[in-house]
């Protein structure tokens, strides 16, 4: 097991190099000028040539690639042309709000998704199976925005129960240290300020997870159905087991495999920034930001973004297999 | 026992609460909603509007507009004068003002904002792009320190533009302790002599800043000023709606009845100070090899690359001008938010020519000219249409798409070409197109940063055009040269109106609109005035109870 984490781990170099070559080429292909952007619409040629070469814009694409692969080996993938700030510390900075974004969306997707799949599949055909499935239908079906939009209508605009924007009331006093909200406030005992953070949190969880919790409601059922017809569910009836053992210690834990890959695939994605929940809901995250990035053909923070996020795939579908070996013991990795 | 225990304590509960309480309600925040975050905070050093928007309740200049107009007044210069040659300007410095670090304002500090922008020796050069100085200040020679509360501005040429150019954000006066105290991240740590202090700055979420209790003019009315990131416009007016924001920039046009609707909202509306248009490639642009921005003698015109025979022909160009109703592209896609243009400069603009007459919507006469210049079926063209909505532009594929149809119905087959905005940028001024959309917001208030960056013989350079139609009569430059030379306001606005007269003349563009710019508050939200170059000057704001 040791050997096999150890094995994938050293997989990460040559995916994050692939990664990086692609990028570089891909957003120096695509036509637009980062010089233009930053010395501004209405720019002189010279300024916009001095820009060029201030940022190393001006040298061969392959002598571009080395220099910014000798940095990031050291760790620095330079300074966003934009900004003008470090690309890690941009990214950085973004990070732990998409991270609690995603745990707490993911929270809700799993915990929902999960008991509705289950509920679903023990009760085939019944009014509740149908019931679940077709709000789980509309939930992968819906675009984000729009549901986003809704949510702020009705919970913040004509029930006035939750905010609409942002991260939390701007104006509680609030200390940042790891720069996830809820957590940051409990190490401070800054109650007012969790209370606040999680309210601001709730309409966009629900937004982000609504989709992850029909897939999963969707794969947990048809996961669940097929190892209830399996012999030893029959055997395990036939010993005159309850159902509720049957199904919540025998058969979930078989139909779980599934349904950890769909999650362990969401939560990649989810932590690589939800753009649309993002915007709508005024969400400082690395999805908001790696967008302008593109638009913006601020080079060195797409390629940090891409590799940050290649990492983070990696990674997320590593500790995937290692859960898969929890739930089925038969599962061994060489 | 007990139960006294928890009285004190419930009661030292109420207290704390209570004057937790007062605390806030005594307190005045402004929150402002606006579409995206800042880049860099320093005002030389940036060029979105959001940046500029922050910093303008940062920071002040020697002189700046007054308010809802482009004309200047003192602010940290108290007076000026200018040398009969129009090549020297000494400014008066006001004295007694300090920066947020508590340092004096002074000559050193002006020298200090002006030289790094164009001095490579100096050593905060390196620290900035410095975007608009070749652009805007490029006839500053230098600035000097007469004595420790007066500078002089040298020019390498008279220059009437120069004094509302000195309004903008570039010229604002940064503090030179903050500087070094902050070096290469000075942008992040901004500190000026305006009515608002810099508090924080929180990435993609707000900006906050705070009353500068000793401002020379007075404490500004509110204590905190906080500009709030809600990218999404119809978030943005949910926010406002329930309170969480008291102003917003950029609402839909969409959502204009709804607004208009609520008693708790004001929407406010001038029109900008920006031009949209459809411009048609005339044919002949030059190579500007020195890079001056000028064309010299030994530039020779030369081709386009989107040359195209009919468009070079006056009766093509006017017929074309009168086969499209504007009004109903106003009244339909901007949707009312704009005014129809006749013009290549805004109306409120000094100069501005109100006699010309603007082309009839006249699709029958448009057909006789088109025979006459020798196209009696019509022809074949290509438009560029922009990908993005810009300020002048609310809505570019759809109106190329009424511009297609008028064009179509009297004979002119136009095709639709789209690439994305950078690109189209570049080949727009590489003078690829045929005909394109494009338009301008004005920098400083000045009619030349609108005539001659836009209409001008020297803006005809291939590859950095700011004249898309490349029209290229020189003696409509030479008025626009004339009147930048010229102190005089009744003479410079009289070669002004004639170069408009020219302009109209030969038909290189169909001037579309002039859009306004919106803004949402909340009722008890007082004293914003709109500025025609949409900066946000938040000083006389108040918030009623």
């Amino acid at each position: 097991m040791k050997r096999y984490i150890i094995k994938r781990l050293l997989m990460l170099i040559p995916v994050l190099l692939g990664a990086s070559i692609l990028v570089f080429s891909l957003i120096h292909l695509a036509p637009g000028d980062p010089a233009r952007t930053i010395a501004g619409e209405h720019a002189s040629a010279q300024t916009i040539e001095k820009v060029r070469i201030k940022y190393g814009l001006d040298k061969p694409l392959v002598t571009q690639y080395w220099i910014w692969l000798k940095q990031a080996l050291r760790g620095d993938f330079g300074r966003s042309i934009v900004s003008n700030e470090y690309v890690s510390k941009e990214i950085l900075s973004r990070f732990p709000n998409t991270v609690e974004l995603t745990l707490f969306s993911m929270f809700i997707a799993i915990v929902v998704g999960v008991l509705a799949g289950i509920i679903s599949a023990s009760r085939q055909y019944s009014l509740l199976d149908y019931g679940f499935m077709g709000i789980a239908l509309f939930g992968v079906s819906m675009p984000v925005f729009w549901l986003g939009i809704m949510l702020m209508m009705i919970f913040g605009v004509f029930l006035r129960w939750l905010p609409i924007s942002g991260r939390i009331d701007i104006m509680i006093p609030f200390t940042k240290i790891t720069g996830l909200y809820l957590l940051d406030s409990i190490i401070t005992g800054n109650w007012e300020a969790f209370i606040s953070s999680l309210r601001h949190l709730i309409l966009p969880s629900l937004a982000l997870g609504t989709i992850p919790m029909a897939t999963i409601a969707r794969i947990t059922r048809s996961s669940m159905l097929e190892v209830l017809k399996q012999d030893f569910i029959r055997t395990e009836r036939a010993k005159g087991l309850s159902e509720r053992t049957v199904i919540y210690k025998h058969a979930v834990r078989n139909a779980l495999i599934p349904v950890v890959t769909v999650i362990g695939l969401n939560f990649g994605l989810l932590l690589s920034g939800a753009i649309l929940t993002e915007t709508v809901f005024s969400w400082p995250g690395v999805g908001r930001y790696v967008v302008k990035a593109v638009q913006m053909r601020d080079y060195p923070a797409v390629q940090g973004c891409v590799l940050f996020f290649a990492f983070i795939f990696v990674v997320v579908n590593l500790i995937t297999d290692i859960i898969y070996v929890y739930i089925d013991p038969r599962i061994k990795y060489q | 026992m007990k139960s006294k225990g928890i009285l004190v304590l419930l009661l030292i509960s109420v207290l704390v609460l209570g004057t937790t309480m007062l605390a806030l309600a005594q307190e005045k925040v402004l929150v402002f909603g606006s579409s995206g975050d800042v880049s860099r905070l320093d005002p030389a050093d940036a060029t979105d509007g959001e940046s500029i928007s922050r910093m303008d309740n940062i920071f002040e200049g020697l002189v700046e507009y007054k308010a809802g107009s482009t004309e200047i007044q003192p602010c940290l210069a108290e007076s000026w004068d200018v040398s009969e040659d129009g090549k020297e300007i000494v400014f008066h410095l006001r004295k007694g003002v300090k920066f947020h670090d508590g340092t004096d304002f002074n000559a050193d500090a002006v020298v200090f904002s002006f030289e790094r922008q164009y001095n490579p020796e100096h050593p905060y050069h390196q620290y900035g792009e410095w975007a608009y100085w070749g652009y805007m200040f490029s006839d500053i020679d230098g600035m000097e320190k007469i004595d420790d509360y007066t500078v002089k501005l040298i020019l390498s040429e008279p220059n009437a533009s120069i004094m509302t150019s000195l309004a903008m954000f570039t010229v604002c006066i940064v503090s030179p302790a903050n500087a070094e105290k902050y070096g290469e991240d000075a942008f992040k740590h901004p500190c000026g002599t305006g009515p608002f202090k810099f508090v924080e700055w929180v990435k993609d979420d707000h900006i906050t800043l705070e009353a500068n209790e000793n401002y020379w003019r007075g404490r500004p009315k509110v204590d905190k000023l906080i500009f709030r990131v809600i990218p999404d416009p119809s978030a943005r007016l949910l926010s406002l709606e329930v309170g969480e924001i008291h102003g917003m920039e950029y609402p839909n046009p969409a959502d204009f009845d709804r607004i208009r609707a609520n008693p708790d909202l004001v929407l406010m509306s001038e029109p900008g100070m920006n031009i949209g248009f459809m411009a048609m490639n005339n044919g002949y642009g030059y190579v500007d090899a020195n890079k001056n921005g000028v064309k010299d003698p030994d530039e020779p015109l030369e081709k386009t690359p989107g040359y195209f025979e009919p468009l070079t022909k006056k009766e093509v160009r006017q017929a074309i001008n009168m086969a499209i109703d504007k009004e109903a592209i106003v009244r339909d896609i901007y949707m009312g938010t704009a005014s129809v243009a006749k013009n290549g400069m805004p109306p409120f603009m000094l100069g501005y020519n109100d006699e010309i007459e603007d082309y009839p919507y006249d699709p029958t006469r448009a057909k006789e000219l088109l025979a006459e210049a020798g196209y009696p079926d019509g022809f074949e063209v290509t438009l560029h249409v922009m990908p993005v909505s810009r300020p002048y532009m609310f809505d570019p594929p759809k109106i190329g798409e009424a511009i297609q149809s008028y064009l179509a119905a009297v004979g002119i087959k136009v095709n639709f070409y789209q690439v994305d905005w950078a690109t189209y940028l570049q080949e727009t001024e590489a003078g690829m197109h045929q005909m394109c959309l494009l338009g301008w917001t004005g920098d400083n208030g000045d009619p030349d940063n609108f005539l001659n960056v836009l209409y001008g013989l020297n803006a005809c350079s291939i590859g950095t055009a700011g004249n898309y139609a490349f029209y290229t009569n020189e003696e409509n430059q030479e008025l626009l040269t004339k009147a930048l030379r010229t102190y005089d306001v009744e003479k410079r606005a009289e070669y002004y109106k004639k170069a408009q007269e020219l302009i109209h003349e030969d038909a290189g563009w169909v001037f579309l609109a002039h859009s306004n710019q919106n803004m949402v508050f909340r009722k008890n939200v007082e004293g914003f005035v709109l500025h025609p170059t949409s900066r946000m000057f938040f000083y006389p704001v108040d918030i009623k109870r």
